[in-house]
């Protein structure tokens, strides 16, 4: 642009307030993301690489890891399901409470996780008909393993779902219908169209989506009952490493955590740009 | 094939999208489904692709009933609305798409595949676009592939909805002329939407002219020109 020009495109800010609004927004981004992340990794290595390596071989560290990893793994595929069911049914169907069931599946986001766990505690805990019942049978919900992974799956049930509903709503029937008049079965409309084109959306999901099942803490907080080693997942080991002055440890194991978000993050990047004309053509992400 | 059909009507809830309508199509013909939007036009030709089920009424093919047959045992070749091309596909791989969708038994082998979607390719006369994606064709050159992909299933019907809307005029006519040579090409019954009277009239050998659910006249374009059945298609087609 020259100098000389005075007129600017109605939609166009002048150059001070755009100046001050990306500053706005790189001010805040540096001091609420970049300096605590950067804060966790110097805290983890602060008495040296080995003393930090140290710490993660602990056996409650590694037990930690373990269970969040085994958590992730079992509610990350449930949910994928679960979100490409109901985006499926949302945006393929007209029935009656439609609006409710969209209501019901933001619900996660605006109920507290606390409030979520002592839910299940009470659903399903062993002072419950059915709790009792299936804590009789050996199958102990509550303080342990399923019931991290329902807490798991309750809070982050939203995350699936909600990237696929709008791109399926854009993308409409009439690729599917197409693929149907040409003889083409449910299931192979479903494998070769449907699939295709939400892949970039239900990947963004499910990436978002195990980020969030990595990091949970409230719910899992109050179903897990905190055994140590063995029902605590990596947030709920790193508060109680904190709470017990053991910093080093805490940030080591807070900094592999953080490392598995950025990891997630760095894939979603890598596949974005490796497949950027697939996604410029169907539109994705 | 000769399409019947007979007292087809279709709401959708409290909505009534077609009263009872019957109409012959005869072997061959080229038929214009002619209308404003609101008509029930383009719900007669999805409930004759098989995408909607009528509320009561049967649709026969060659005197069999079909009302019942699902959309694929229709095997009708439906060119829709924005064409609905499978975008993360290849021009190729969208007109394959219906060999490779066949049942193991009736699948040709790739080389015959390749052979066959070749020569759609020329037959639409666009033999060079083949290895493209869907965004980088003309909407023209949309329309055609569209076309092709639904020849290729070697179809008993061919049915269009609005092929031509968004496309400019000039574009318009050229297909116009395609869809024609096609026709007569392939030999096959073809029933195609439109709000475009004048279209209507130049293309088809047959015009079913509705408003609101119902026909008003059935004719050949001459017919309907010299006598308009009633005042509803005497103001459409002078608009």
């Amino acid at each position: 642009m020259s100098d000389v020009t005075t007129f600017r495109a109605p939609t166009e800010e002048a150059p001070i307030v755009r100046r001050i609004l990306i500053g706005v927004v790189v001010a805040l981004l540096a001091v609420l993301v970049l300096a605590p992340l950067f804060v966790v990794f110097a805290e983890a290595l602060s008495r040296g690489v080995g003393e930090a390596v140290k710490s993660l071989g602990s056996r409650d560290a590694l037990a930690a890891i373990r269970l969040t990893l085994t958590v992730a793994a079992f509610a990350v595929p449930l949910n994928a399901i679960f979100g490409l069911a109901a985006a499926w049914a949302i945006t393929k169907f007209d029935f009656r409470g439609k609006a409710f069931l969209i209501t019901l599946i933001d619900l996660p986001f605006s109920v507290s996780p606390v409030v979520a766990g002592l839910c299940l505690v009470l659903l399903l805990g062993t002072n419950s008909t059915l709790g009792g019942l299936l804590v009789a049978n050996g199958y102990p919900i509550i303080f342990a393993l399923p019931g991290i992974v329902l807490a798991t799956v309750f809070v982050t049930f939203p995350f699936i779902a909600r990237e696929l509903i709008p791109v399926m709503i854009e993308q409409g029937k009439a690729e599917e219908e197409a693929a149907l008049t040409l003889g083409a079965s449910g299931w192979r409309v479903f494998r070769t169209v449907t699939l295709p084109n939400i892949r970039w959306a239900l990947l963004y999901g499910v990436l978002l989506c195990n980020a969030r099942a990595m990091g949970e803490f409230g719910a899992v907080a109050v179903v897990s009952g905190k055994i140590r080693g063995e029902t605590a997942t990596m947030p709920i080991t790193i508060e109680m490493m904190y709470n017990e002055y053991l910093s080093v440890a805490a940030f080591s194991l807070a900094a592999v955590l953080a490392l598995l978000a950025l990891l997630t993050l760095a894939l979603k990047t890598l596949l974005e740009w490796r497949h950027a004309d697939a996604l410029a053509a169907t539109g994705g992400h | 094939m000769h399409i019947e059909i007979d007292e087809i009507a279709k709401s959708f809830g409290e909505t009534t999208a077609l009263h009872p309508v019957s109409l012959p199509i005869p072997s061959g013909a080229l038929v214009a489904l002619l209308g404003p939007s609101g008509s029930g036009k383009t719900t007669l030709l999805r409930i004759l692709g098989g995408l909607e089920f009528p509320s009561s009424g049967r649709v026969l093919f060659d005197g069999k009933d079909a009302t019942g047959l699902t959309v694929q045992e229709r095997r009708a070749g439906f060119v829709f609305q924005s064409y609905a091309l499978f975008r993360h596909m290849t021009v190729f791989e969208n007109i394959a798409y219906g060999l490779r969708a066949r049942p193991r038994a009736s699948r040709p082998p790739n080389a015959e595949i390749t052979r066959r979607v070749t020569k759609l390719l020329e037959l639409i006369q666009l033999p060079d676009i083949g290895k493209r994606f869907p965004t980088q064709l003309s909407g023209g050159q949309r329309q055609r592939v569209a076309l092709a992909r639904a020849l290729a299933i070697e179809p008993r019907m061919l049915l269009l909805d609005e092929p031509f809307g968004a496309l400019d005029a000039r574009v318009r006519k050229e297909l116009r002329t395609g869809l024609r040579e096609i026709h007569d090409a392939t030999g096959l019954t073809t029933v195609f939407v439109t709000h475009d009277q004048e279209e209507a009239m130049e293309l088809a050998d047959l015009v079913v002219v509705m408003s609101m659910g119902r026909i008003e006249q059935i004719g050949k374009p001459s017919d309907i020109r010299a006598r308009p059945a009633t005042d509803f298609v005497r103001e459409f087609i002078s608009a």
